[in-house]
């Protein structure tokens, strides 16, 4: 242990000979009352309906979700709120097999996935499931799998995971944070994401 | 829309256990065995709690001391209602306490049950928890001197 | 040294913001701000902002509210967990250096979802101060009753600070606490709320966001067409432990005051005005000492930070007021001030002039 690198600490003769306190327990609790914008109140409460929506750019037309009121590449206010569908593929993921300290009904190994909507120019984070997860891939065509209807609320754990379509994969030049790109005129433009490959 | 706006509990808790190093390692083994020590500065005084350093001049401090139980209060508030994290049930005392041996004020609370029967100037002395661990907390708080 | 100017301002305050992100009060204030002077992102040579996770309850939240910004193509940028003034000294330590020639600085708190005061706690010495959990307005409290009975300071004259505050802040449209007839007899008539603090001692807290565009030399002349210099700029600090150091004085203050005044060639009461952030009007009463305000200039003009203390903002509020007044004529030299840490622990002063 360091602490006094000139000297040694000298105690009093009432706390020589015992146990020194080496550590001590502080633990915090901060305690917020969240409320979420606008914005994200209409896509909690569309979720309650099994819908999803996204907020569509002014700037190109690219659609964000969540929806966070702002297109974040240039800083504008968005305020068109417009309806994704819940089908999509797998733009990246991983597979892994530690459990979540807590997290109930999540059986390892899992396979958290990048999702990206039919529509939508950047992705969300959703689980995979329906599949051995050695088949996961991306591009893999996938779907939402809906909790029960009377079990709906204003939450995104509506959706307990996605599932495979069967359908025929996207491109892999066309997956994942290449979607929105590939699918604008002018690919080599200032419209986020990764450039062609 | 008609409904309630959407609200939700966001509880942050984080577990820290920090390390003391020797002084205020020293400090917090004092409050676990019943004493209050501080650490002598180069001019001679004595500071309470203790640092490894001299907040003025920086020179690393060495000299853990042994102080009074009991001291002045120098300044004080009134907290009611209590914190709801803090260690106290009812509304208390915060005062500065210029300990006995001491030379410069520590932080904790006084033990009454009015604002009315707090003053600057008024001696206190420690009042000691029955089970403690080495934490700040180990410390009740003070209560008024009974006049001997 | 570089000359240096705000060249333009945006600024937000509210009771709360309730139905509001932080990037979503952001976005119109930066693009307030850099439109002022026809600036769009690409033009920003830095940026860097100023705001605390603990308000929002999130780690590393500040990553998020840069959507505010367009950070694309990616930006240089920086943030401090400290008040945006202190960002706005970092902006000014690039512009300095000569890298760059415009800076954007912003910052930002919506400390309504969570408790301000016990959050406030958490700054203290993590041993033996924080988990005693001792609310913000007590431990200023312990500083007011030193003041107080040290004799430094009357009763009389904090309550004169809040009635300066409530009424200078009418017609402000970010103050959030302002009244044209509260007297001196009604703030001494309060009961005190953390002894002896009453209600109007304490600053009203608020939401709020602001953003600041600097501009180096000859860029800032084509900017604006009456900049606001930032002829002289210090911060300096004291040691953390409340009971190490005088709490009826705050020499970081005064040390700061007498680097960004003698660097801007001025003598204090030469100054027109001077924004304070002033948590309480105890802590304002120690500035005004420490800073040797001595009549001749006029105290926050705006209500300053106890009309409306948006934590991590109102010092950078300060800025923007002062500048603001010089940018409109109003004023030629003006003071702004901001602080962090309990008990005027750490101090800024900026001392701007129109010429």
């Amino acid at each position: 242990m360091s602490g006094a690198p000139d000297g040694e600490v000298r105690l009093p003769a009432s706390l020589r000979g015992v146990e020194p306190v080496q550590s001590v327990r502080t633990p915090i609790r901060l305690e917020y009352d969240y409320r979420p914008s606008a914005s994200a109140e209409s896509y909690l409460r569309a979720y309650a309906d099994k819908r999803i929506i996204g907020h569509r750019s002014p700037v190109d037309g690219a659609v964000f979700i969540p929806p966070r009121g702002v297109d974040p590449r240039h800083g504008v206010a968005i305020s068109e709120e417009v309806d994704l569908p819940d089908t999509g593929h797998v733009g990246n993921f991983c597979v892994t097999h530690l459990p979540i300290p807590g997290r109930k009904g999540l059986e390892v190994p899992y396979v958290s996935a990048w999702i990206h909507l039919d529509g939508a120019a950047v992705g969300f984070l959703g689980l995979v499931r329906g599949c051995p997860t050695d088949e996961v891939r991306i591009g893999m065509r996938v779907r939402a799998v809906w909790k029960p209807d009377d079990e709906l609320g204003t939450t995104a754990e509506n959706i307990l995971h996605w599932e495979p379509t069967g359908e025929p994969d996207v491109p892999l030049e066309r997956a994942g944070n290449r979607s929105f790109h590939a699918s604008q005129p002018d690919a080599g433009g200032d419209t986020g994401g990764e450039a062609d490959a | 829309m008609d409904e309630a706006p959407l609200r939700a509990d966001l509880i942050l808790e984080y577990p820290f256990t920090r390390t003391t190093g020797p002084v205020v390692g020293a400090f917090l083994t004092g409050l676990r065995e019943g004493i209050l020590i501080g650490i002598r500065r180069s001019d001679g005084t004595v500071m309470v709690p203790p640092a490894e350093y001299d907040p003025v001049t920086s020179e690393p401090l060495t000299e853990v001391v042994e102080v009074g139980q009991a001291g002045e209060v120098v300044s004080w508030t009134w907290v009611d209602p209590p914190r709801p994290q803090s260690p106290w049930d009812g509304p208390h005392g915060l005062a500065l306490i210029l300990l006995d041996g001491a030379d410069t004020p520590m932080f904790h609370a006084v033990l009454v049950d009015s604002p009315g029967e707090l003053a600057t100037g008024m001696r206190v002395s420690a009042v000691w928890r029955e089970e403690r661990e080495g934490h700040i907390a180990d410390l009740a708080g003070f209560s008024p001197e009974v006049d001997a | 040294m570089r000359e240096v100017a705000v060249v333009a301002t945006a600024l937000h305050q509210v009771p709360a913001l309730t139905d509001t992100t932080e990037v979503q009060l952001m976005v119109p204030l930066i693009n307030a701000a850099r439109a002022a002077v026809g600036l769009t992102q690409a033009d920003i040579g830095f940026t860097c902002s100023g705001s605390s996770d603990f308000l929002a309850g999130q780690a590393f939240s500040f990553v998020q509210t840069l959507d505010a910004v367009g950070a694309f193509p990616p930006i240089c940028e920086s943030h401090v967990e400290m008040d945006g003034a202190f960002a706005l000294y970092e902006a000014w330590v690039k512009l300095q250096i000569g890298e760059v020639d415009t800076a954007l600085v912003f910052s930002y708190g919506k400390s309504s979802p969570g408790s301000l005061r016990d959050v406030l706690a958490l700054q203290l010495d993590p041993y033996f101060l924080a988990p005693l959990w001792p609310p913000a307005d007590a431990v200023a409290a312990l500083q007011a009753r030193l003041l107080l009975e040290s004799g430094l300071v009357g009763a009389q004259e904090l309550a004169e600070i809040a009635v300066r505050s409530q009424r200078n802040a009418v017609g402000n449209p970010n103050a959030v606490r302002s009244s044209s007839k509260v007297t001196v007899a009604d703030v001494m008539a309060e009961a005190p709320v953390a002894d002896p603090l009453r209600p109007s001692d304490l600053a009203a807290e608020s939401d709020g966001g602001c953003a600041v565009v600097l501009a180096a030399g000859d860029r800032a002349r084509e900017l604006c067409g009456r900049p606001a210099w930032i002829r002289g700029i210090g911060h300096r600090i004291d040691a953390h432990g409340l009971g190490t150091r005088d709490l009826t004085r705050a020499p970081s203050a005064e040390l700061a005051t007498s680097v960004a005044v003698a660097a801007a060639g001025l003598t204090v009461d030469s100054l027109d005005l001077a924004e304070l952030h002033s948590p309480t009007t105890s802590q304002e009463a120690i500035l005004v000492r420490e800073l040797g305000l001595d009549g001749s200039t006029e105290v926050n003009p705006s209500g300053g930070a106890l009309a409306a203390n948006t934590m991590m903002a109102a010092g950078l509020v300060r800025i923007a007021e002062a500048a603001d007044r010089i940018i409109d004529g109003g004023a030629d030299r003006a003071l702004a001030h901001a602080t962090s840490g309990p008990c005027l622990q750490q101090n800024l002063v900026c001392v701007m002039a129109g010429g």
